[in-house]
């Protein structure tokens, strides 16, 4: 699904902030991806979604080249990638409902085939009855959620998300969490940023551990059972 | 509020609106027929989403239609006037002619002569033989002349002549040729020329017009850089929206189009307000230019823009609207990158 081969980014204001990484997600994966802020882990998440280009290797997404993919076909690219962030990114402005509908607006379906799957999708985070709320009116938890809705709401074979229960209690990341794994059950790939090592650590997944731009730990959901230090 | 526990295996129905396995093939295509329809909806819904977008926001909506429609009704008054003033002429240069005055001493014969001579020139459309009688009877016919014209013993009144230059004898300088050949003819007393006031009057008019395109030209910049940083400025305000767009996937097309609708609309809008603006001014009008043309013994009604003045005014405002939108929209779209 995903394969880094030798990829670097490097930013004008804050110098290479991805160096040399290789590294492949199977389809189907769930990937956590840690390591202390500034390691590189929101830049990895962009150019799998393409919000950025790689500055050198080669990036393979789903049988896309990141690198060389036409600026007319990134749109349709980010389609096939949910992506979720800290901050909700959501639009104050409208419902919950209008919220979740954005990706499908925006590709163009009919009004009915929009309410059906934004409820579909609503449902799955529990929300269902939350669709003429506007997020502000929701909890922190809630939000997240709604974010979470929106991702899924194309049905992307692929979720991003980064650092999704930043500013959730334990409880509340548990069960975000356990929404993921439920994702990662039906065959969606999921690639997590997260720095709640202890989270991490109860969870039997394959976690990449990032430091200064470079992939310094790779442990394996089966053979993983230790906090990263 | 709980959430649902997860499941291993979820019911079928769930199953169908879950993401998708991902041993799913790719979801198929959109068919090509059903792309029309997609393409016309996402239209219907950016106008009117925008038209009532603008309308959430009525004052600064209102100020800026009211900017542009000032600004495209200034040209547009001008345009009216010249067009009034361009009748106005039309009128006179029907009646207007050259008299042509003979000496007193030239008789019945040597009139006739001198028409007979004068006709067949390529400049004179037609030539009329006024004898004194018709011009003393005229001349009663005036009120305040009738007990004047009693008390003549002869008739002083010479042969006149009433020339029309042809139409295309439009410029000063070949009619001043004319005027000179008139004069040096050995039967004139006096050419009085009525023409080429009115010539010159109308060169005015088409000064006028010329200045009407000059003023056009400047305000139409003016209605594109307003609505250039009206447009800017909507960007700025949902710079989050876009963003967030851009994130789920909208192409540039997507998110550039409601700009587009909103620059349309306050160039049709601005339009129509200048419309509304003119046809205030010409109402307002009316009623003084009536009464002036009535001193005048003249029937004078303004005219109006007209309807393919009015078509080019709405046509070309919404235009400008959507060129402005779109310069600003290339420039400014491009600044915001999502991430």
């Amino acid at each position: 699904m995903i394969r880094f081969d030798q990829v670097s980014k490097r930013y004008a204001e804050s110098g290479e902030v991805l160096s040399n990484l290789s590294l492949e997600i199977a389809a189907g994966e769930m990937v956590f991806l840690t390591g202390h802020s500034g390691a590189g882990k929101s830049t990895l998440l962009k150019l799998i979604g393409c919000l950025e280009r790689p500055s050198r290797g080669q990036l393979m997404v789903d049988g896309r080249n990141i690198g060389r993919l036409p600026r007319r076909k990134i749109p349709y690219h980010r389609r096939q990638v949910g992506m979720i962030f800290q901050d909700h990114r959501l639009l104050t402005d409208r419902t919950v409902f209008d919220n979740v509908a954005l990706p499908l607006v925006v590709a163009g379906l009919g009004h009915q085939d929009v309410a059906r799957r934004v409820r579909a999708a609503l449902n799955q985070v529990g929300l269902l009855e939350k669709e003429r709320a506007h997020p502000v009116a929701l909890s922190g938890g809630e939000q997240q959620r709604v974010g979470i809705a929106r991702a899924i709401v194309g049905r992307p074979p692929l979720l991003l998300a980064d650092e999704p229960t930043g500013n959730l209690d334990p409880r509340l990341s548990r069960e975000i969490m356990g929404l993921f794994g439920r994702f990662n059950q039906v065959g969606v790939t999921l690639v997590i940023a997260s720095h709640d090592l202890a989270l991490i650590a109860t969870l039997p997944y394959r976690t990449l551990t990032l430091d200064r731009g470079r992939l310094v730990a790779d442990a394996h959901a089966r053979t993983y059972h230790e906090p990263a230090a | 509020m709980p959430m649902r526990v997860p499941t291993m295996n979820p019911p079928p129905d769930q199953a169908r609106q879950s993401p998708r396995a991902h041993r799913t093939p790719r979801r198929p295509p959109i068919p090509i027929s059903r792309l029309p329809g997609i393409w016309l909806n996402h239209h219907l819904q950016g106008a009117m989403s925008t038209l009532g977008r603008l309308s959430r926001t009525p004052l600064p909506t209102l100020m800026t239609v009211f900017m542009i429609g000032i600004a495209l009704a200034l040209p547009g008054a001008l345009y009216v006037l010249t067009r009034n003033l361009e009748r106005l002429g039309d009128g006179w240069e029907r009646t207007a002619a050259i008299s042509l005055f003979l000496k007193a001493e030239v008789d019945v014969e040597k009139a006739d002569a001198l028409v007979r001579r004068l006709t067949g020139r390529p400049e004179l459309e037609s030539i009329n033989l006024i004898s004194p009688e018709q011009a003393l009877e005229e001349l009663r016919a005036e009120t305040g002349f009738a007990e004047a014209v009693e008390q003549l013993e002869t008739n002083p009144l010479p042969y006149v002549l009433a020339l029309r230059p042809v139409q295309s004898l439009g410029d000063v300088a070949s009619l001043e040729g004319l005027r000179e050949f008139l004069a040096a003819l050995p039967e004139t007393d006096l050419v009085r020329m009525d023409t080429l006031w009115v010539r010159r009057f109308q060169g005015m008019v088409q000064l006028g017009e010329r200045a009407v395109l000059v003023l056009a030209s400047a305000l139409a910049l003016g209605v594109l850089l307003v609505i250039g940083n009206t447009i800017r400025l909507e960007i700025e305000n949902r710079r989050q929206e876009i963003v967030i767009m851009e994130t789920v996937g909208a192409t540039h097309a997507f998110i550039r189009r409601p700009f587009l609708y909103v620059g349309a609309w306050y160039g049709l809008l601005g339009g129509f307000t200048a419309w509304v603006l003119i046809s205030l001014a010409r109402f307002l009008l009316q009623g003084p230019v009536s009464s002036l043309a009535a001193l005048y013994r003249a029937d004078f009604a303004l005219v109006g823009l007209g309807p393919t003045a009015l078509a080019i005014l709405l046509g070309g405002s919404t235009a400008l609207g959507l060129i402005g939108s779109w310069i600003s929209v290339s420039r400014h779209l491009a600044a915001i990158k999502p991430g």
